[in-house]
């Protein structure tokens, strides 16, 4: 039977929909012309690196067709790196090698293809083939991520990223996302990828759902999902923090992955994060944000470290 | 979330929604109470006004033209008579059978354009009308074989009817079937179809019988460059009746007026070449029709701004053109009230625009099939690897080529509704492939049934909308009312509260576990 719920529930419970999204949140606090640095990997790297943000460590960029000669010299003898479009979106057109096997490239599938391929590819993200609105693009190379062993049976592909939502400079909710065979590798919540709620004071989690149903394991590996907890997590709450002063959004998505090594990584940043997020918590977005906008003037000026800090007092009981 | 950006915000909100309101709604009860225009559409009696279009290229010297003029006839009556053309005389010839208006200059060269302008009252109920004479008999002459074959055709028809009224149908129907003999298939291959009314009047009047043809006019609210289409009409005794041979049967319900009664040219022209004649018709409510007069002369008057004041073929387009607002509206109110996702933001008005002409039935049909098909092919060319431009060319010719087969195969399996699949906007349709596929490639089918069934869905609401004889009549008599619209869709775009469908959407959160 088609079930609605009421509004009157909703508000209750303090979940922020669509429009309030868009009018209050990013029309208010997302000006227009601080996007371009967001939707431009390369952009936001740079800016992370002035802010002392870490982000995966930055192999080379190539910008024009010329610049492919330069690969081989580029990529040196390292063993694997992972090539993206600056401007790509949904993970689209990511190239991610992890071994070399004489002169040719072992691909996280398996598959192995010679370079004339992987110069191919670069050659596609240049012009444009997997950016928005097909305009031209340049193609970042980075290092692997090394993920931490904690993560092995989480996800069935790739390294699962761990979302928080900055508001005003504040980390207010986080989620870590899973994807599952049926969300054929995607991260994408509405694809069938499992959220799990973080709580912001501590990074453990508070609930795990799968198409809006909650899940206690993870549908594929059965890794238990009631008992993950995060290391470093103010550490991940400040990055998220900095990220805020670095893009100058009131309204910021922060992905981020945790390397083995250097700990929390900023991936990218979203200037349109969904609201998904609130029902992999259980929680609503409105009483936190109400909680920040009721804060002194003062404590917004505040350092990120201590505003972070902010925050995790402020949601302990939240959970 | 208030603090004073959002109250200086709220502040110029209203300013702005209650001015709009404010002109909207003023100008429109003005327009009411002055101009007498109704609220509701009356049904009842309709004022067609009909303009026809004389164009011709002017060789230097003296110029007349000569049009006919439609006068009072069964189901019709002529309210007001107009003519517009820069530097001609025009006068009315009030010739009892054969009236006309009449254009003439000293000295013109070059193409020239001159328009007559009909305001007719269509009535339910045939009126009295006064007996056009039988003009006097001009029998043709044929050759052989065509001689016997006439005879024969005549015979036959004679021996089979009354009158010769039931001898006409016998006629028709003769030349109608689908197994028709001999005769009339050579008789028909002479003359072509287009000429059954001359042909059958010309037999007629071999026998005795009265008959000739006339021209007229198919009404239909909203067409521009129609032509007319001759009749056969013919006489027993002071009797006459009008035979519509020539008109299809898409157009049989719509209403028929002679533009000319008996024998004799529609238009003359002297003194130029090339010369065309077309007409473009609107339809509106009788009980407006003081109030189109009274702007007829006043149209500086900024009180009376109204589109009746331009001619009428652009008066039509723009019957169209300001009900886009009102699907443009519907679009505001399904995404942001009830968050239905669309592919493409105002894409579902143009397929209801579309729908207009094609019919729903038809333009639902003809847009999944373009569409459907269109996706197969264009995953092909995704294999292809092309760059965006390129890909949308592609994607535009084999959208041509989809309409064009499917425009081919219908016709041939004789289904003529499958020729309206042109009346698609194409581009739209490119686009609506387009991203249709990439929608499939990066989100999956799911996604793109969700958007491809809210846009349709969305267009079949634009279309009932914009077909809404009320919202057609208010819409086009009360431009104020635009303003109203406007003021609508700022309020709904400041609408802040939840989506109809994320109450589904947030539903398990209220679930206690």
């Amino acid at each position: 039977m088609l079930r609605f719920a009421s509004p009157r529930e909703l508000r209750d419970l303090g979940i922020v929909g669509m429009n309030e999204r868009n009018i209050s949140l990013i029309g208010q606090y997302n000006p227009r012309r601080l996007f371009p640095l967001v939707d431009n990997k390369l952009k936001t790297k740079l800016v992370a690196e002035e802010h002392g943000i870490p982000t995966p460590g930055l192999i080379g960029a190539l910008e024009t067709q010329y610049d492919l000669r330069g690969f081989s010299r580029l990529i040196g003898d390292r063993k694997g790196f992972a090539m993206k479009p600056a401007k790509g979106s949904g993970g689209k057109g990511i190239l991610v090698v992890v071994g070399r096997k004489d002169d040719d490239f072992i691909k996280s599938s398996g598959t192995v293809i010679d370079e004339d391929a992987v110069a191919r590819h670069a050659s596609n993200i240049l012009s444009g083939l997997f950016s928005l609105g097909g305009s031209p693009d340049v193609a970042v190379i980075e290092d692997l991520i090394n993920p931490d062993p904690m993560y092995k049976d989480l996800s069935i592909e790739g390294v699962p990223d761990i979302r928080v939502i900055v508001y005003r400079g504040f980390p207010v909710m986080s989620m870590m996302r899973l994807s599952t065979r049926a969300s054929d590798g995607k991260a994408n919540l509405h694809q069938g990828a499992v959220g799990v709620g973080l709580g912001i004071a501590d990074g453990r989690s508070v609930k795990a759902v799968q198409f809006n149903r909650r899940v206690r394991e993870h549908p594929d590996s059965g890794a238990d999902l009631r008992t993950i907890e995060i290391p470093d997590w103010p550490q991940m709450m400040a990055l998220g923090a900095k990220c805020a002063d670095a893009s100058k959004l009131g309204y910021l998505g922060v992905d981020v992955v945790l390397d083995r090594e250097r700990g929390p990584l900023l991936l990218e940043l979203n200037a349109r994060p969904g609201l998904a997020i609130q029902i992999a918590n259980g929680r609503g977005l409105a009483p936190r944000i109400e909680a920040i906008d009721a804060l002194p003037t003062s404590k917004f000026h505040k350092d990120p470290e201590t505003r972070a800090q902010i925050a995790m007092e402020l949601f302990a009981n939240e959970h | 979330m208030s603090n004073d950006p959002a109250r200086s915000r709220l502040i110029s909100l209203t300013i702005a929604v209650g001015a709009l309101l404010l002109i909207g709604l003023g100008t429109s009860i003005q327009r009411h109470m002055i101009y007498d225009v109704p609220w509701f559409p009356d049904s009842e009696r309709q004022i067609w006004s009909i303009e026809a279009r004389i164009d011709f290229v002017a060789t230097g010297g003296p110029v007349s033209v000569t049009l006919r003029r439609p006068t009072e006839q069964r189901g019709f009556s002529i309210l007001d008579e107009s003519g517009a053309s820069s530097g001609y005389g025009l006068n009315f010839i009030d010739d009892r059978n054969a009236p006309a208006a009449q254009w003439s200059v000293r000295q013109a060269s070059g193409r020239q354009t001159l328009y007559y302008r009909a305001d007719v009252l269509e009535r339910g109920t045939p009126g009295n009308v006064r007996n056009i004479p039988a003009p006097p008999l001009q029998p043709a002459g044929w050759e052989e074989p065509y001689a016997t074959a006439v005879d024969a055709v005549l015979d036959r028809a004679f021996g089979l009817s009354a009158d010769p009224f039931t001898m006409t149908r016998q006629l028709i129907a003769q030349f109608r079937a689908s197994d028709r003999e001999q005769n009339e298939q050579l008789l028909l291959e002479e003359v072509g179809e287009r000429n059954l009314p001359r042909l059958l009047a010309d037999m007629l009047q071999s026998r005795g019988i009265a008959a000739t043809t006339v021209y007229g006019l198919v009404l239909d609210d909203g067409r521009r460059r129609q032509r007319l289409k001759p009749l056969l009409r013919v006489w027993s005794d002071d009797r006459s009746e009008i035979f519509p041979l020539s008109i299809e049967d898409e157009e049989s319900g719509l209403p028929l007026m002679l533009w000319q009664q008996t024998r004799g040219f529609v238009l003359e022209v002297t003194g130029g070449v090339s010369s065309d004649l077309t007409f473009s018709m609107i339809r509106a409510d009788a009980s407006n029709y003081t109030e189109i007069a009274t702007n007829l002369g006043e149209a500086n008057d900024w009180l009376g701004f109204s589109i009746h004041s331009l001619p009428i073929a652009e008066q039509t387009m723009f019957k169209t053109i300001l009900l886009l607002p009102i699907g443009a509206l519907v679009v505001c109110l399904l995404r942001i009230l009830v968050g239905l996702s669309t592919s493409g933001t105002f894409m579902p008005v143009l397929i209801a625009l579309a729908f207009i002409e094609t019919t729903l039935s038809t333009g639902l049909i003809g847009f999944l099939l373009v569409v459907a098909v269109g996706l197969v092919i264009r995953s092909y060319l995704s294999h292809l690897h092309l760059l965006l431009v390129a890909r949308i060319s592609a994607v535009i010719i084999t959208v041509i080529t989809i309409i064009a087969f499917f425009s081919v195969f219908s016709y041939q399996v004789g289904l003529t509704e499958g020729l309206k699949i042109t009346f698609f906007p194409l581009i739209i349709l490119s686009w609506t492939v387009e991203r249709m596929s990439i929608l499939w490639e990066e989100e999956g089918w799911r996604e793109v049934a969700v958007q491809g069934s809210g846009s349709l869905i969305t267009a079949v609401f634009a279309y009932l909308a914009m077909t809404n004889a009320t919202i057609q009549h208010l819409t086009f008599n009360f431009i104020g009312l635009q303003f109203v619209i406007l003021a609508l869709i700022i309020l709904i775009g400041n609408y802040n509260g939840y989506r109809l469908l994320e109450l589904r959407r947030f539903l398990a959160m209220t679930d206690k576990d």
